[in-house]
């Protein structure tokens, strides 16, 4: 007789969703899934929308990396009202959203490594989640937990001057920006009041990852083993092989770092990459087409970047990369839980960009649009915060939209999500017919390697209740979890 | 020599001119009185209610009532303001109001009054009509999901022959405006710009130029509507 388990809700990962375990008679892990509430509505939303209104509504897809899906669209129509590919811009255009990408994906990351890992590492995964949450962090440990509210803030505050808004904000138009940096703005955050200023931000990313890879040598037997998998990653690099989040050409490789799919144009992804559907969720699981569906998947974000790109093109980030790279002998990363190390390391990447945007006059130029020669079809691609993010509209002669396709980062994550989930079910629960506290937390804390928006539902700070449900072969409930 | 006349709004001593239209009346008198439907310099029609004052016992509309001696007018009260929310309520209720994507958020002025009666939750049911956008004219978009029937365009944008370039089509709660069929192509930039800045709503659009403006300098980003006025 086989057993179904269902675990739900998860918590503290952006939204919500469950897994399912099944078990075969000898109560052995013979599948699960990891089921996700996906997007597809927004799609269906923006068609008949005129085109330059998408750069502000896709973002509210998500309220934790907008920004991400607002410069996605405006890359994307950019290509529409023929301001190019990704060097159309003018220098205060291009280097102004760079400003606001940089500020959300440090806001970002900040957000996910202090407020939402970091209780796993200060107590251990299996400690009571009342005290495994941020509230915890902020008790014991309060110097952490300010720094993480504050560089929170920080990079919400850039995203304000960016954009107009913490969230969901309007700076980006097709061709352009619609505004630039004012001196008192750009003051605020070079010479701003301790500890906000970029400086601060600088030394502060320094420490958090002295912090992990502190962690990590102390727990290197969970860190490195827990969730760790060979696979295909995939970026976004610049053409000269240096990290770039905001623009570039496709690269991915395979888990030995070979290069199978060599820094490609992203207005042609279509060539190269392929969705699969399931009938079980409505998430996607793209792959590369070349290689097939059981081949081709690959993984994205702060773990798949450091393994695409050569170096990174700021000093004290290149140092840590130097590092980073070190531990594997300079091959691919492909222990999930690195993927937070590959985190911290973006997170102080971001922050020397800022300082080194923040210090360019370009900011303050007013030339802030370009436009060309229109077409019907634009795609655009940048490194969001958990991945690469897929945009892809076609419009019509009346300057409608006609098509929307979005490949965000939590789809493209897809199986890598899923395989993690297995590796840590079969491990954890091969001969259980129960499931207990830390089997779940496993899960859990292997899920959240990859930082998966599920939903913009909001997490309850650990509090939020997990249920648990068995279900044996005829998919009838047998018992039943909460807590 | 004009006859000044004396009345009152909420207790406070006003004067004005014999013969002007209480909305008039009070904004010379500082005084605000919330408006939709009425726009300065088109003859005022009194279709929105928003203005609704009481006098004497009655409701009246005070972009359309002349001001009379020793009128006791009652404004800012808390049935009047109630009755005004419920107006801005049903004028969300009855469309498909989505501020967040909307270029004209923050230049809005259906948006600014619900900001300013502090409109939490519409009281009625959202009705979500299916209405499409008509974007054939080649300068200006008509997206009816947010029209209001203001009419303030079609009183407003006319051509040398003082012929209506908008006008009504279809009946009852389907009524929408539309580009009269034969007169769009006479829309002139500077007709087509007049007809963006007249719609209170955002449902008349210019092409390709929405969200140039910056958060922070729009019309109501720093004060509510109405702010010109003392009282
Ligand atoms: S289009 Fe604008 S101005 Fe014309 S009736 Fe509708 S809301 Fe009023
Ligand atoms: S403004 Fe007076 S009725 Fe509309």
């Amino acid at each position: 007789m086989s057993k179904k388990i269902t675990i739900e809700p998860l918590t503290r990962v952006e939204g919500h969703g469950k897994v399912t375990v099944h078990l075969d008679d000898n109560n052995n892990v013979t599948q699960t899934r990891l089921h996700i509430v996906e997007f597809r509505g927004f799609e269906r939303f923006i068609q008949g929308r005129p085109y330059w209104e998408a750069p502000v509504l896709v973002q509210r897809l998500c309220g934790i990396c907008p920004v991400s899906h607002h410069l996605a669209a405006a890359k994307a129509m950019d290509v529409i009202v023929g301001a190019g590919t990704g060097d159309g811009l003018t220098p205060v255009a291009e280097k102004m959203r760079r400003l606001m990408h940089y500020g959300q994906v440090f806001q970002s990351h900040v957000l996910h490594f202090f407020h939402l890992v970091s209780p796993d590492l200060l107590f251990g995964i299996n400690a009571n989640p009342t005290i495994r949450n941020i509230i915890g962090v902020a008790m014991e440990h309060k110097d952490l937990a300010v720094q993480g509210v504050m560089m929170r803030k920080f990079g919400q505050e850039i995203i304000k001057a960016t954009a107009g808004k913490k969230i969901h904000g309007t700076g980006a138009i097709p061709g352009g920006i619609n505004k630039n940096l004012s001196i008192e703005e750009r003051d605020h955050f070079l010479k701003g009041k301790d500890p906000l200023n970029v400086d601060k931000m600088i030394e502060w990313s320094l420490g958090a990852i002295e912090f992990f890879k502190n962690y990590q040598s102390k727990n290197s037997e969970l860190i490195d083993n827990m969730a760790a998998f060979p696979s295909n990653h995939l970026s976004l690099v610049r053409k000269d092989g240096a990290m770039d989040l905001y623009h570039g050409v496709i690269r991915a490789v395979d888990a030995n770092g070979k290069k199978i799919l060599h820094d490609v144009d992203p207005q042609d992804y279509l060539d190269y990459i392929g969705e699969e559907v399931k009938s079980w969720t409505y998430m996607k699981f793209p792959f590369l087409t070349e290689y097939g569906k059981d081949k081709g998947w690959y993984r994205v974000g702060p773990l798949a970047r450091l393994n695409t790109v050569d170096f990174i093109p700021s000093p004290l980030a290149q140092k840590e990369f130097e590092i980073y790279k070190a531990y594997t002998k300079g091959k691919p990363n492909n222990m999930s839980m690195h993927t937070h190390w590959a985190r911290l390391i973006e997170v102080l990447h971001s922050a020397e960009m800022m300082k080194k945007l923040l210090n360019d006059p370009d900011l303050q130029n007013d030339n802030l649009e370009t436009k060309g020669n229109k077409v019907y079809e634009g795609i655009g691609l940048l490194e969001a915060p958990r991945g690469t993010l897929f945009h892809h509209y076609r419009i019509n002669d009346q300057d409608l939209i006609e098509m929307a396709n979005l490949i965000v980062s939590t789809t493209n994550n897809n199986t890598p999500m899923n395989k993690a989930v297995e590796m840590v079910a079969k491990e954890q629960m091969n001969g259980h017919t129960i499931i207990t506290e830390p089997m779940m937390n496993a899960v859990e804390v292997a899920i959240r390697a990859y930082d998966p928006c599920l939903s913009c539902a909001t997490h309850a700070l650990g509090k939020m209740p997990l249920e648990i449900s068995l279900y044996n072969r005829n998919n009838q409930l047998i018992d039943r979890k909460r807590k | 020599m004009a006859d000044i006349i004396n009345f009152t709004i909420d207790g406070k001593e006003c004067v004005a001119e014999k013969g002007t239209l209480i909305l008039q009346a009070a904004q010379e008198n500082d005084i605000y009185i919330p408006t939709l439907c009425n726009y300065e310099g088109v003859k005022p029609q009194g279709s929105c209610r928003i203005c609704t004052i009481k006098t004497n016992g009655q409701f009246v509309t005070a972009c359309t009532t002349p001001v009379a001696d020793g009128m006791e007018i009652e404004n800012n009260t808390e049935e009047i303001n109630d009755l005004r929310k419920s107006i801005i309520e049903l004028l969300f209720v009855e469309g498909n109001h989505f501020c967040p994507a909307c270029e004209m958020s923050g230049d809005c002025e259906l948006q600014a009054l619900a900001y300013r009666f502090q409109m939490m939750v519409p009281r009625f049911t959202f009705q979500f009509p299916k209405r499409e956008i008509d974007a054939r004219n080649p300068k200006i978009l008509m997206d009816s999901n947010r029209c209001i029937r203001c009419k303030r365009c079609i009183r407003a944008i006319k051509d040398e022959k003082e012929r209506s370039i908008f006008a009504f089509h279809g009946r009852g709660r389907n009524i929408e405006v539309h580009i009269d069929p034969d007169l769009g192509s006479k829309l002139t930039d500077e007709l087509a710009e007049r007809s963006v800045t007249i719609c209170p709503v955002g449902a008349i659009l210019p092409r390709e130029k929405g969200f140039r403006t910056p958060i922070g300098q729009r019309k109501f980003d720093h004060e509510p509507i109405g702010s010109e006025y003392k009282y």
